[in-house]
């Protein structure tokens, strides 16, 4: 291994940890407060949602008719496998189609 | 297993549990570990050195980054960088651990930190609050740490035998898992403006930051942000929600 190659690696991977435990002290002043507590509870559904979005304004009709069979099934089944299959083989029979 | 020190039956099922969770989404991280490990090849990086980035990084999107940056001697503070960048929405999710490993000492939350990637994050905060809440993210969290380094040497060692993840449907994996996600999270706790403020924010960041430093984290960031300050603003009329 070549030294320059792990002194890169070795500060990325301390960026990238620095970054989880600033977050997470953060996280912990915020919570303090009842109006941060109120928006740190409401964070995870906000932060899932606009990781999904980009995804979804970036693709065609295909990738739109899998991810309303994903999100119908995810409403009714509790189990992630079932829609997660059914997204992947939609999206494959749709583009096929489409 | 000395990452619960709990060591209880309870600590171990809820383990146990999160692993099995991830077990699907493991599949999607492994066809990308696998082009990541092929891309590596292709840039020149060895075996070990693929390896070591895997288990240290262990970032996809930082990592991929990082390739399309690389040059011979790496450009450390570039490279240093596009990571804090790319990857700032760990800020937000790590800020949101504090429930998930709460009673913790800072000797047992500090190692846990490294575990907070997209999925497995995902996948604890949509479990929701559970005994041993803790331990089941360790369980998600250690099934991608088995994949991700395994994946991308797989791919390494395959080199461009590794077929586009496209044709497989694979690409709309994760959007699929995020998305399940988000509708179990949705059913249980119900603030519609949060979402169509977050997705509005998404929306409006890809477009106009498309291209930009902040590389997948910008519509993250601005969408959490924007859909947590319209929470914060609802707490102050509402009492307490």
């Amino acid at each position: 291994m070549r030294a320059e190659v792990l002194i890169a690696f070795l500060a990325m991977a301390a960026v990238s940890y620095g970054i989880r435990v600033a977050g997470f002290l953060a996280g912990g002043r915020m919570h303090e407060h009842p109006r941060l507590r109120a928006a740190l509870d409401q964070l995870p559904a906000a932060i899932l949602i606009a990781l999904v979005v980009p995804s979804l304004t970036r693709a065609g009709p295909a990738e739109w008719l899998a991810a309303a069979v994903v999100a119908a099934l995810a409403w009714w089944v509790d189990l992630l496998l079932v829609p997660l299959a059914a997204g992947v083989v939609a999206v494959v029979v749709l583009r096929g189609m489409l | 297993m000395t990452l619960l020190s709990e060591n209880s039956d309870g600590a171990r099922a809820a383990f146990i549990a999160g692993a099995l969770r991830t077990a699907p989404v493991a599949l999607g991280v492994l066809a990308y570990g696998l082009v990541f490990g092929a891309l590596a090849e292709q840039a020149g990086l060895s075996f070990g050195e693929t390896a070591f980035m895997s288990t240290i990084v262990f970032s996809g999107s930082a990592q991929f980054v990082a390739l399309g940056l690389w040059t011979l001697p790496p450009p450390v503070v570039a490279l240093a960088l596009a990571t804090l960048l790319v990857n700032f929405r760990f800020f937000l999710m790590a800020a949101t651990m504090g429930r998930v490993l709460k009673g913790w000492p800072l000797a047992r939350v500090l190692p846990a930190l490294a575990w907070v990637t997209d999925e497995n994050w995902a996948i604890t905060m949509a479990e929701g609050e559970r005994r041993h809440w803790g331990a089941f993210f360790l369980g998600t969290g250690a099934v991608l740490y088995v994949t991700w380094p395994t994946a991308t040497l797989l791919g390494h060692a395959l080199g461009s035998v590794v077929a586009d993840p496209k044709r497989w449907g694979f690409d709309f994996a994760f959007t699929a898992v995020f998305m399940t996600l988000a509708v179990g999270l949705a059913r249980r706790n119900r603030a519609p403006l949060v979402w169509i403020v977050s997705a509005a924010g998404s929306f409006l960041a890809d477009r106009l930051l498309a291209g930009s430093a902040l590389g997948a984290s910008a519509p993250v960031l601005v969408g959490g942000i924007a859909g947590a300050l319209v929470a914060a603003a609802r707490a102050g009329k509402a009492d307490a929600r």
